[in-house]
């Protein structure tokens, strides 16, 4: 049996740093929103509906032949802090943690696939993995639905295809999202373009951490919202092959454009960063956010582009002080994500053991830091 | 060109007034337009793109006339009172039962589609799923025709027939 806190004092598998450009292309999600026919959507689903629905989903997930071993929570009982730790992890929705009736999510052991039983939908299931792999994504995830639609009935109409209980799901119910991490293009003033470009082709931003959809330091999440009259294959290639290959390209190019034209700007946010994590006796997790994003910058620019400027070297200084404390081989992209990962509130109270306040938690976070970074 | 108020964002909002004859234009970036009160959000929110067209919509007695019996769903009890609350559908056959009122926001909400293409549970009849290959490809012809790419209209074309000619 898995518990929680097995898995709360380290970064999931989706988020270890690796993946086709993963040094801006975060992680690849997909997932897929499905009903069970001959049962009432759930916003008119009694309690007793709803039960009957998640112990159906619920034994029929458990019992499929998946790579990982799953796990089941129920949602419903659990505490308020696991319920944060999840949705921290990105495995379930806020909406999911916070919702109310029978519910329950089944998460494989390494956190790249999930399944959400009575989110808005019956069944909401999702696959992650590390950098850009929508397609192996989808691969996975088709599978996985092909095994559940053997042993239940799915609400499909020929005309409009996987009928949601909202109609912005409707037809093939997925959602691909890719997480970006876009600080050049912050930096050099661009991100609004970016912003507004993918706006106008009908795309969702969001943030990829934080409290609200706010996106928190450069990361954001870069999603679909037409769902029918295009095949899933389609709106994977879009991706794949158009969106963020381009995005890809602007970020780099804006990378290069700080490195030739602008190295006091970019020296200067990295050194800023730097001192204020090594220093700093409260952050809190907006704050850390923002400068974490700089350090992990500076890194892959170091990697990525052989970048070396007076920061970026003393990155590598850094790197020696961290590896003595560090079980990994010193300051790398890991180590970033790690901290961003264990330091959100939920993260931080469980593995400390006990809820904290606001002020103690800010005290803890810039602690952890600190050890990370200066050993 | 830079935001005419704080002169160092990027403008991407561009206003032009015509005041009593006189034309006047500004040109503001997000973040000064929203201060200035200039009504632009970044994004609706599904709700409130859901709640906004329905507000748009024709009044209960212009859209029923056809369906005045149609007053909740006889499976579920949903009502379009309740959909204005919370976009929500109560259940798989609502889309059907409401399909009138439903349509249009389906359409706005796909972009102008309105026709699954996709996937196709595999426990789907032989005749069902051989229809929804029609439709779709009754579709592409359509769009190939539009835009004047007659070589793959024909292939499609020959496709609709073969299948069509299949006997079964």
């Amino acid at each position: 049996m898995i518990k929680l806190t097995d898995i709360s004092s380290d970064i999931n598998e989706w988020f270890n740093g690796s993946g086709p450009l993963a040094d801006i292309v975060i992680s690849s999600r997909i997932r897929l929103a499905r009903n069970l026919a001959g049962h009432k959507f759930l916003s008119r689903c009694s309690s007793a509906e709803k039960a009957i629905i998640l112990k159906e989903l619920k034994d029929i997930l458990m019992s499929l032949e998946l790579p990982d071993q799953v796990f089941y929570i129920g949602i419903d009982k659990a505490t308020t802090l696991d319920r944060s730790l999840l949705v921290e992890r990105h495995l379930i929705s806020r909406h999911h943690a916070f919702g109310k009736g029978p519910r329950g999510a089944v998460i494989a052991k390494h956190e790249s696939f999930t399944a959400m039983i009575n989110e808005e939908d019956h069944l909401r299931i999702q696959v992650l993995k590390a950098g850009l792999q929508l397609s192996a994504c989808y691969e996975q995830i088709n599978h996985i639905d092909d095994m559940i639609e053997q042993k239940v009935a799915y609400a499909f109409s020929p005309r409009y295809g996987y009928l949601t209980a909202c109609l912005t799901n409707l037809g093939t119910g997925i959602r691909v999202s890719v997480m970006l991490h876009l600080p050049a293009l912050q930096m050099t003033g661009q991100i609004e373009k970016f912003l507004n470009a993918a706006k106008a082709m009908g795309l969702a931003v969001r943030g990829l951490f934080g409290e609200g959809s706010e996106a928190a330091g450069d990361f954001y999440q870069l999603s679909n919202q037409v769902t029918l009259g295009i095949s899933e294959k389609d709106i994977i290639r879009q991706f794949e092959n158009e969106i963020i290959p381009e995005i890809v390209e602007y970020e780099n190019l804006a990378r290069k454009h700080l490195l030739a034209d602008n190295r006091e700007l970019l020296d200067d946010k990295i050194s800023r960063a730097m001192a204020l994590l090594r220093n700093a006796h409260l952050m809190s997790s907006q704050e850390a956010l923002f400068l974490l994003s700089h350090l992990r910058l500076g890194l892959n620019m170091r990697q990525q582009l052989g970048a070396s400027t007076p920061a970026i070297d003393s990155l590598s200084e850094l790197k020696k002080a961290a590896a003595q404390t560090d079980s990994e081989s010193g300051l790398s992209i890991r180590t970033i994500n790690r901290l961003f990962m264990l330091t959100q509130p939920a993260h931080l109270q469980l593995n400390y053991g006990q809820s904290l306040d606001p002020l103690k938690r800010d005290a803890l976070r810039a602690k952890i830091i600190r050890q990370a970074l200066t050993g | 060109m830079y935001c005419q108020i704080c002169k160092k964002k990027e403008a991407t909002i561009h206003l032009t007034e015509i005041n009593d004859g006189i034309r006047s234009e500004v040109h503001l970036c997000e973040y000064c337009a929203q201060s200035e009160g200039v009504a632009i959000k970044g994004q609706l929110s599904i709700n409130e793109l859901l709640t906004n067209l329905l507000a748009t919509q024709p009044s209960d007695e212009e859209l029923f006339g056809k369906f005045e019996q149609v007053q909740a769903c006889p499976n579920c009890g949903f009502t379009l009172e309740q959909f204005a609350k919370e976009p929500l559908l109560g259940c798989p056959q609502d889309y059907e039962t409401f399909e009138k009122v439903l349509l249009p926001l389906i359409e706005k909400a796909h972009d102008g589609k309105t026709i699954h293409c996709g996937k196709i549970p595999t426990k789907t009849s032989p005749d069902v799923k051989l229809k929804i290959e029609l439709t779709a490809l009754q579709k592409k012809l359509e769009e190939a025709v539009k835009s004047e790419n007659y070589e793959l209209a024909a292939q499609l074309r020959d496709k609709i027939n073969e299948i069509e000619k299949t006997p079964r």
